[in-house]
C-alpha cells in the first residue's frame, strides 16, 4: 500500500488527496500547520462569500474515506523534517501556497496606515496566527492590485460590520470595522481594464452595494482602449471593460460611499510624517499592446490608509528547490524531484480560483501515479519510520503542540457553530490558536 | 445566481469545465453538459477555461439563451430525462436539447 504525504490542508491539498484517493491501493496523510482545514478557503475567501465557503462541505468528504488522515497542528521544518517524509512515505506532495504578500518597494510603506493585503485578509478571517488589525480611522482609502482580493478588501471595508453579521467573522473584527467605516475607496491598476484580473462575477455584485456609488472616470478607461482591441474575442475580457463601461455612465449621487476605479497609475511614494496622509501615483501611458509605456507625470490621492494586494510569495521549504524570484517551488508539471510533487499556488504561482486548483492537482497527481507505476514496487516507504513519526508528534508535550485529527476538527467545527448560534449567526470563528488546540486535541487526552 | 451551460456545447462536450469544478456539479448528457444550481456555489472556475465560450453566469445570459437556465435545472429534477441515477440506465438530454439538429459532419 503506498502511502503518500500532502503537505498543506488548503483546498490544492485536499484536491489532491480525493485525485490520489481514486486509486483503490493509495493512503495519504495530510498534514496542515493549523489545527483546522481547507486554508484559505477558511482564511483567504472574503467573509461574505458565504456560499464559496460551502466547498469545504465538498472538501470534507475527502476524509469521509478511511485512507485519508487529517494531521494538524504540525509545522513542517519544527515538527517534521523533509527527510522525516522521505523515509516514511512513498511520495512527498507540497501544497503550502502563497502565504506572504509582497512589497511595493516604494518610500512610506512602512508608515502607520499601510497594509498587506495578506495580512488585512487573514485578520478579518480570524486567522489563528497572522493578521494585521484594521485600527486606521480612514475616510479614504487606497487598495493597490488589480485582483479580486482588491475588490473583496474594498467591499468588507465598505460594508463595514454591519454587512457582515450573516458572516463567520469573529466579534471583534465586527467591532473594529464599525469603529471608523471608510468612505471612499480608491482601487488602483497599473495598467488598463483589459489588463486587470478583477472577474465579472466580483464586479457585478458590487452593484449589489446599494449605499455605494462605483465610479470610472471615462477618459483613464480609454487610455487602455486600443489595448483593448488585442482581446476582442476573450468573452471574460470583453464583459469587465463592459461592465466599466457602463458604469462610467452612471450618474454620481451625494452623501453616498464611494468606490473608485483608477487605471493606468502605479504607487511611487506613500506620502505621510508619521501616518499615511496620501499616496502619490505615477500616471502611465499605455501602449497598444496593454504595458506601461511611459509616464505623463504624477498625482497625489489624499488617503489616510494604503493597502497593497499586489502578489503573494510562497515559503521556501528546507531541502527542497525554491525560485525566490517568483516565490514558488520550481517544477515540471508539479514533478520537483525524485518522490516529491508540488500543487497550487506553490506550483505555479498564485493565480485563478478555488477550482483551478482542482485541475491543477488532477495534472500533479496524473504525474506522481505514473511515477509510481513506473518504480514497479509500491508501497516500499518504511511503515515503522511512518509509524514512529506520527507517534512522535501524537506525543509532543507542550499542550499547545498537540496533534489535531479529523475528528479533532469536527469538534472545533461543532464549537465555533455554537458559539454562533449564541449570536444569532450560522458560526462565529474560534481565533485563540490555543483553545483551537485544546478543543481538537481533546479526545486525544 | 449559478453559472449555466448553453448551447455551445451541444455534440462538442470538451469536458475541461468537470475537472475545474471544486464541487462536481457539472454532469455529461448525451450532447451537452449540464451544472446543477443547487450544488454550483458561484465560484466561475468553469467560465473563462470552457473554449466554446458556452457557460455563462445566469444573470450574465444573453437574452436567446436565457431558456437555458431551466434546461441546466430540469436536466436534475426531471423525472422523464436527466442524469443516469435511479432508475435510469442512460442519461438522456433536456427535450429542448435532444430536439437541436445535428451538425453534418
Amino acid at each position: 500500500m503506498p502511502h503518500v504525504a500532502i503537505i498543506g490542508a488548503g483546498p490544492s491539498g485536499v484536491f489532491a488527496a480525493a485525485a490520489l484517493l481514486k486509486r483503490p491501493e493509495l493512503s495519504v496523510d495530510v498534514f496542515d500547520r493549523l489545527p483546522t482545514p481547507f486554508g484559505l478557503v477558511r482564511y483567504g475567501v472574503a467573509p461574505d462569500h458565504v456560499k464559496i465557503k460551502s466547498v469545504t462541505a465538498a472538501l470534507a468528504k475527502v476524509f469521509a474515506d478511511p485512507r485519508a488522515r487529517f494531521l494538524g497542528n504540525v509545522t513542517l521544518g519544527t515538527d517534521l523534517t523533509v527527510e522525516d517524509l522521505r523515509e516514511a512515505y512513498d511520495s512527498v506532495l507540497v501544497a503550502t501556497g502563497a502565504p506572504h504578500a509582497r512589497g511595493l518597494g516604494v518610500p512610506g510603506e512602512d508608515l502607520p496606515g499601510n497594509y498587506a493585503a495578506a495580512d488585512l485578509v487573514s485578520w478579518y478571517n480570524g486567522h489563528p496566527y497572522t493578521g494585521t488589525a484594521y485600527t486606521t480611522a480612514a475616510d479614504a482609502i487606497a487598495v493597490i492590485g488589480a485582483g479580486n482580493v482588491s475588490i473583496d478588501i474594498a467591499r468588507v471595508l465598505l460594508k463595514a460590520g454591519a454587512g457582515l453579521t450573516d458572516s463567520d467573522v469573529p466579534d471583534s473584527v465586527l467591532t473594529a470595522l464599525d469603529r471608523h467605516p471608510v468612505r471612499e475607496v480608491h482601487v488602483v491598476a497599473r495598467r488598463g481594464a483589459a489588463d486587470a484580473k478583477f472577474s465579472p462575477a466580483e464586479l457585478l455584485e458590487l452593484e449589489k452595494m446599494a449605499d455605494v456609488d462605483l465610479v470610472v472616470d471615462p477618459v483613464e478607461l480609454d487610455l487602455s482602449a486600443t489595448a483593448t482591441g488585442r482581446y476582442d474575442t476573450d468573452r471574460t475580457v470583453a464583459t469587465r471593460v463592459g461592465i466599466f463601461r457602463r458604469w462610467t455612465e452612471r450618474p454620481r449621487r451625494t452623501g453616498v460611499k464611494e468606490l473608485h476605479f483608477r487605471f493606468a497609475r502605479s504607487p511611487v511614494e506613500v506620502l505621510g510624517e508619521d501616518h499615511v496622509t496620501g499616496l502619490r501615483l505615477q500616471l502611465n501611458a499605455i501602449g497598444p499592446d496593454g504595458s506601461i509605456a511611459g509616464s505623463s507625470g504624477t498625482e497625489d490621492l489624499p488617503v489616510q490608509a494604503v493597502v497593497r494586494s499586489i502578489g503573494y510569495s510562497g515559503d521556501p521549504l528546507s531541502g527542497l528547490p525554491f525560485d525566490h524570484d517568483r516565490g514558488l517551488i520550481p517544477n515540471i508539471d508539479g514533478r520537483i524531484g525524485p518522490g516529491f510533487y508540488a500543487t497550487g499556488w506553490i506550483k505555479r504561482g498564485p493565480g485563478g480560483i478555488i477550482g483551478s486548483n482542482k485541475a491543477c492537482a488532477i495534472q500533479t497527481v496524473s504525474g506522481l501515479l505514473a511515477d509510481l507505476d513506473a518504480a514497479g514496487e509500491p508501497g516500499t516507504a518504511s511503515a515503522l519510520a511512518r509509524a514512529q513519526l506520527i507517534t512522535r508528534l501524537g506525543a509532543r508535550p507542550e499542550p499547545h503542540r498537540r496533534l489535531v485529527s479529523w475528528e479533532g476538527w469536527n469538534d472545533i467545527d461543532a464549537a465555533e457553530i455554537a458559539l454562533g448560534v449564541t449570536r444569532g449567526r450560522a458560526r462565529t470563528k474560534i481565533t485563540d490558536p490555543r483553545r483551537l488546540v485544546d478543543i481538537g486535541a481533546r479526545r486525544a487526552r | 445566481m449559478p453559472y449555466v451551460i448553453t448551447d455551445a456545447c451541444v455534440d462538442i462536450m470538451d469536458r475541461t469545465c468537470v475537472d475545474q469544478c471544486p464541487v462536481d456539479c457539472i454532469q455529461e448528457g448525451e450532447r451537452m453538459l449540464y451544472i446543477n444550481p443547487d450544488d454550483c456555489i458561484d465560484c466561475g472556475a468553469c467560465e473563462p477555461v470552457c473554449p466554446q465560450n458556452a457557460i455563462y453566469l445566469a444573470e450574465s445570459l444573453p437574452a436567446p439563451l436565457s431558456g437555458y437556465v431551466a434546461i441546466n435545472a430540469d436536466f436534475y429534477t426531471a423525472t422523464d430525462f436527466g442524469p443516469a441515477t435511479g432508475g435510469r440506465l442512460t442519461v438522456v438530454d433536456h427535450p429542448a436539447v435532444a430536439r437541436l439538429p445535428r451538425a453534418v459532419a
